[in-house]
């Protein structure tokens, strides 16, 4: 096990870069904890799989250094680095039983026979592959070949960080939740630094204790996934994080109100003192589980359209449009009266979050 | 209704049906008539029944060309499986290097066969030949046309560096569809050279090797263009194979009767042995292990 440092780390395909735009990954300088199960999120292009990379040595960063408890691997090959990753889709010996496939990385690094079969057999106890042990691998389901991708990694016991890069994407729905459990049990007994790659939000926030969202080939926020839903310290996190993500309007700043356009939205007084000190374009954000709707007026709600009306099953979501066509989304809960036209908008007041030129500001 | 509906697929196959049977259906049949028949000349025949088969089937020169054609058919593939991998595993992966030799490799496949003959025998001449005066300068007497086992040799030389690119085209393409991800992942393994290729590059080629095998034996075991252009058959009968040995039959002594029988007989042992390879490449490595 280690602890992963980033020490000013950045990296570009192209071999002379020039400006920002050059590199695939920015300046990122960053130390994940031992034994943290961290998630990397972020949409498609944004980095996230060309930082694994550097983590894992199949990419040596242009710039910065990469250490593992303190001791610098960056030059160093994957096999010297003690990690073990497991790709997108199962990686496999085919022509090998599930034993001979779990037992390969250590009979490559010369380890005795009884060791060898000691290991196996507890990595195959842990992930329920005992009875299997015997099949040829290439016969499995995906989700069992991805459980012995992973358990190539976990046989070796000096393996520093298990890397994922995205690897329930070929894993059928219903069993994803089962591989993902599994996951989250093996870090609970193991204590291993994992390092998981996705795209998809709900893969993150359950799988991870520290949400790392990349947006453009930075680091945008880490942190935990309530942190993200409730203080999303960029417009992007907010956008990208939550089904709907995050509604915005652009407003100025009157005392204790926001204004968008001539509409009035009260500030409870923290938000207000903090915007007040602010500069720049201002918006204003809200999660859509914290507008309330209401098919009649209640105190201080905001007359809105109603534009449309999707079924999530347990929950509705509303688009209205406010003032000047002001989009925002709702999250109607279960049970109650759906508008049908007209409706009134409440936000609740201490969860608007205001933005100044994309940042979230806080104190 | 429904009825109609089923008349009118049987339409769609007609086209089908008439190209194979003009291709391949009617002319096997005549083939088979004839094994079957002592054609004296036009208008003249006799059935015969089987006895064209059994004649064919105990005539001692047959068994020995069969025999030749297996130890040449066993020999190419023995040199140009291995060394067609070898060279699809040498070869540049990407980028300008990749394209220029693929087409530097591929080049003797664009050349017509009866032509490949002439080359090799204008190559080896002893007199003239960049290789024979080569070999006779160096001291060794060599003439293809006088010695059975430089026959042999000059004829397998040629059909190595004619066929191998083949194979090498084959395997690469192989090797270029696995992905990334199982280097890298044996990498992370700590697997050596030998073991990336043993567990991975070589299982994940099977399918392109299967194809490779099977047309390397079908090509091999009918050939005959080159051996024909390069020594007829000779010196003696020492490279007279099946296919030669059959023309000599057929156009040489006009025994149509014994040259079709000759001909099924010939066509039956090439599906058989394909079917062989098939059976055990496709079930290779594949077994259960209790």
């Amino acid at each position: 096990m280690a602890e992963i440092t980033l020490d000013n780390v950045a990296h570009s395909y192209i071999a002379n870069p020039k400006n920002e735009t050059d590199y695939a990954l920015r300046l990122i300088d960053n130390i994940w904890k031992d034994g943290g199960a961290y998630a990397l999120l972020g949409p498609s292009g944004c980095g996230k799989t060309t930082l694994l990379n550097i983590i894992s040595g199949l990419l040596t960063p242009s710039k910065g250094r990469v250490l593992f408890d303190g001791k610098d691997v960056t030059g160093l090959p994957p096999e010297k680095r003690n990690i073990a990753q497991v790709f997108q889709f199962p990686v496999l010996y085919d022509t090998m039983s599930v034993y001979d496939n779990l037992a390969f990385p250590l009979k490559n690094r010369g380890f005795n026979k009884i060791d060898i079969e000691k290991r196996v057999l507890e990595v195959a106890e842990i992930l329920d592959l005992t009875d299997s042990l015997n099949k040829k691998a290439a016969r499995l389901s995906a989700d069992a070949k991805q459980k012995i991708s992973l358990g190539r990694g976990l046989v070796r016991s000096d393996v520093a960080a298990i890397l994922f890069d995205e690897p329930l994407t070929v894993i059928d729905p219903h069993l994803k939740w089962q591989l993902r459990c599994k996951l989250k049990q093996v870090h609970e007994q193991l204590k291993l630094t994992l390092l998981y790659v996705t795209h998809d939000q709900v893969e993150a926030l359950t799988f991870a204790d520290h949400v790392i969202v990349m947006y453009e080939g930075g680091i945008v926020q880490i942190g935990s996934p309530q942190e993200l839903f409730e203080n999303p310290s960029h417009k992007f996190v907010g956008y990208f994080i939550g089904s709907p993500g995050m509604n915005f309007l652009p407003c100025t700043l009157g005392g204790s109100h926001a204004m968008v356009g001539d509409i009035k939205i009260k500030l409870n007084d923290e938000t207000a003192a903090l915007g007040a000190a602010a500069k720049g374009k201002i918006e204003l954000g809200i999660r859509p589980l914290y507008l309330q709707i209401h098919d009649t007026q209640v105190e201080g709600s905001l007359p809105a359209i109603v534009k449309s009306i999707e079924d999530h099953g347990n929950y509705k979501i509303v688009t209205v449009i406010l003032g000047d066509n002001n989009i925002l989304r709702a999250r109607l809960p279960e049970g109650k009266h759906t508008p049908s036209e007209k409706a009134w908008l409440k936000f609740s007041k201490n969860w608007i979050r205001l933005f100044s030129n994309d940042i979230l500001l806080k104190n | 209704m429904d009825k109609w509906k089923d008349n009118k697929a049987w339409f769609f196959v007609l086209p089908v049906f008439i190209l194979v049977a003009f291709s391949a259906i009617i002319p096997l049949m005549t083939v088979v008539n004839y094994s079957l028949q002592d054609i004296f000349g036009p208008g003249q025949r006799v059935f015969v029944g089987i006895e064209w088969f059994e004649e064919v089937l105990s005539d001692k020169r047959l068994h020995a060309a069969l025999g030749k054609q297996l130890i040449f058919s066993g020999l190419v593939l023995l040199i140009e499986m291995p060394l067609g991998v070898f060279i699809a595993l040498m070869m540049p992966k990407k980028g300008i290097a990749a394209s220029v030799s693929l087409v530097l490799v591929a080049l003797p496949l664009l050349i017509p066969w009866n032509v490949i003959g002439t080359i090799w025998i204008i190559f080896t001449r002893p007199d003239i030949g960049l290789f024979g005066a080569a070999i006779n300068g160096m001291g060794i007497a060599f003439d293809h046309t006088s010695s059975p086992i430089q026959a042999w040799i000059t004829l397998m030389l040629m059909e190595v560096w004619h066929w191998t690119p083949l194979v090498v085209l084959l395997a690469y393409a192989g090797l270029r569809a696995i992905p990334e991800a199982y280097f890298q992942a044996a990498k992370i393994d700590g697997a050596s050279t030998w073991a990336t290729f043993w567990y991975i590059q070589l299982p994940k080629m099977r399918g392109v090797l299967t194809i490779a095998l099977l047309l390397r034996f079908m090509d091999s075991f009918l050939i005959y263009a080159e051996p024909f252009v390069l020594t007829g058959g000779g010196p003696g009968n020492t490279t007279t194979f099946l296919s030669i040995y059959l023309v000599k039959v057929a156009v040489g002594q006009f025994d149509l009767g014994p040259a079709a029988a000759f001909s099924l007989v010939y066509f039956l042992i090439i599906l058989l042995f394909c079917w062989l390879f098939y059976q055990v490449l496709q079930n290779v490595g594949k077994g259960e292990k209790a």
